[in-house]
């Protein structure tokens, strides 16, 4: 789980922002690829979307794969009764 | 000083038979809830008598018939299970209610323990089936048609805490929460204005801000006043705004940041008054901006979008536990909370390993542009419905997570533990041990308390008051030395 160690990493950055909001662009990973060698970051940025677009074929297939058959008849008979 | 943690959580499932023209979800959930075998599960029955729904936590008794079912409709409908956990029917519904646990790392492992046991007992139910009809399981909480089924996150806090400062602070922070937690839903329903997609499955059916109802007028604080525990010292809030959550990070964030703003409340940290001038219109509107980018105005004056509203709680968490001594869960909450919040502000759909909504948004998306659909076709609906699909094999949250596309918290083998073994460090320790160890003498069980039927003698209850007492570090010495339920009983009693 490794809960601890994340913790660990990113407690410096919390409690800093305790007093200070800071803004910090999240998530992703993409690396900008501006200044430095431009036609190899191209071509890498490329093929980096290639393997984007295989992985979501991939995934529109394999859902194509698992979908329910005559979707329009199944989410009108899914019919449930309030609970709770 | 709060009170030590203690949660669990309770979630009713949707639940549909293929081929089945005849469909009735009550003996479907019957038929489901019996056909669970733990092996040699025993015939226990949900001792009833412990139970008060009709208690209102502002102080008064709401006068109600009390539902307590037969000896034999009991069994048939109840299973209280070795780890400590109820699995049964309500209404309409398969149930599960998570044994009590410290933290929210346990309440995932048990919370997917419940999902395991579900899929365990749909596919011995669907067997006893025609062979063409298949019974299918949704973890989700609405059928797009009006009604709604709920995900109840329960608290133990100390009674002494006046209500009035939870509903008045807890209030804001459960409509903007959603942001993280909602499960998102195609369309809206309820009389919801219309939109293409909603960050919430129950934003649309929340009508009022204060209440005891869970099943009709549904209240944002949702008043029952029932502990099943000593109700001098506890309360148990019972948080009904939530969406069940199929994504690990939603449910930990949903839970964990609930119990720590809960934790500020009871220890009077809430320093900044937060309020939101209308709030359940403006839950509906934050469900209805997947682009977390509109404005709400505030009763103090002034407007502020829900992220806003988050960071003013999780920067009055962040004062309060930089003082303290932090348990490594809250710590990583508060890190992850910090992160999520900051990826809304800059662009929610960066969020679709970690959140439920953004994840089957993207996913409906991308099915979308490649298949040329709109939001309006079944194919779009069928997506948002298979997304709760609890089978491994056939559920798209369940595509994601094995195509390793969604983050999680705890591992499968935390999860196969937690479908057989009850938690160490609460009161249901002593319950799934007692159900594992003397299974048969086992009459009655409610939370708060075990019954043995010991042959001639009348039924003997044991009260478990405390929570927390009970647990592996008291009662393992006493267990072991009791070989049967008589042996149990006479040494707690000398």
């Amino acid at each position: 789980m490794n809960i601890a160690r994340h913790a660990d990493d990113g407690l410096a950055r919390v409690w800093g922002a305790a007093d200070q909001t800071q803004k910090q662009k999240g998530g992703g990973g993409e690396a900008s690829s501006g200044d430095a060698d431009a036609g190899s970051g191209t071509k890498k940025m490329a093929k980096k979307g290639e393997e984007l677009k295989d992985e979501m074929d991939n995934l529109i297939d394999e859902i194509d794969e698992v979908l329910e058959e005559n979707a329009e008849e199944f989410v009108k008979n899914y019919v449930q009764r309030g609970g709770e | 000083m709060p009170l030590p943690s203690v949660i669990g959580s309770e979630i009713e499932y949707g639940i549909t038979v293929q081929n089945d023209r005849d469909f009735d979800p009550i003996s479907s959930c019957v038929l489901l809830v019996n056909a669970y075998q733990d092996a040699d599960e025993p015939e226990i029955l949900w001792d009833y008598d412990q139970e008060n729904p009709l208690a209102d936590a502002r102080g008064f008794h709401v006068e109600g018939e009390k539902y307590t079912p037969n000896q034999q409709e009991n069994i048939a409908r109840n299973k209280t299970l070795k780890n400590g956990a109820r699995f049964y029917v309500d209404h309409a519904h398969p149930e599960y209610s998570t044994p009590e646990v410290t933290n929210v790392c346990d309440l995932i492992a048990y919370e997917r323990a419940g999902e395991r046991t579900l899929e365990q007992a749909r596919r011995a139910a669907t067997a006893l089936l025609p062979p063409d009809q298949t019974i299918l399981i949704y973890k989700n909480n609405s059928d797009r048609k009006g009604n709604s089924y709920g995900n109840h996150e329960n608290f133990l806090i100390a009674r002494r805490t006046p209500f009035k400062e939870i509903v008045e602070h807890l209030t804001p922070f459960l409509v903007t929460r959603q942001i993280f937690s909602g499960a998102g839903k195609v369309g809206s329903e309820n009389r919801g204005s219309p939109c293409d997609y909603q960050i919430s499955q129950r934003a649309d059916f929340f009508e009022t801000e204060v209440a005891l109802d869970t099943m009709v007028k549904r209240p944002i604080i949702n008043t029952r006043d029932e502990p099943h525990a000593d109700r001098e010292k506890y309360r148990r809030l019972h948080v009904i705004v939530g969406d069940s959550n199929m994504s690990e990070v939603s449910t930990y964030l949903r839970t964990g940041a609930t119990s720590i703003v809960l934790a500020l409340i009871e220890d009077g940290a809430i320093t900044k008054n937060v309020s939101i001038s209308d709030p359940v219109r403006t839950m509906k509107q934050i469900s209805h901006d997947p682009a977390c980018r509109r404005e709400y105005s505030m009763e103090e004056g002034g407007r502020r979008t829900a992220v806003q509203v988050q960071q003013e709680f999780l920067e009055m968490a962040l004062r309060y536990f930089s003082s303290r001594e932090v348990e490594p869960i809250v710590k990583d909450v508060l890190v992850r909370w910090q992160r999520v919040l900051e990826g809304l502000a800059d662009d929610p759909m960066q969020l679709h390993r970690e959140l439920d909504w953004v994840a089957k948004k993207k996913l409906i998306q991308e099915y979308m542009a490649k298949r040329n659909h709109s939001w309006d076709d079944p194919q779009v609906h069928m997506l948002d419905l298979q997304y709760h699909d609890i089978r491994p094999e056939r559920g798209l949250y369940h595509l994601l997570e094995r195509r390793g596309q969604m983050d999680r918290i705890v591992t499968d083998e935390q999860i196969e533990r937690a479908v057989s073994q009850p938690p160490d460090d609460t009161r249901a320790y002593f319950r799934g041990e007692c159900i594992r160890r003397y299974a048969d003498s086992v009459f009655g069980v409610n939370w708060d308390s075990i019954s043995f039927n010991l042959g001639d003698d009348p039924i003997k209850r044991i009260l478990m008051n405390e929570p927390l007492k009970g647990t592996r570090v008291h009662v393992q010495d006493l267990l072991d030395s009791s070989p049967t339920a008589a042996d149990l009983v006479r040494n707690l009693t000398v």
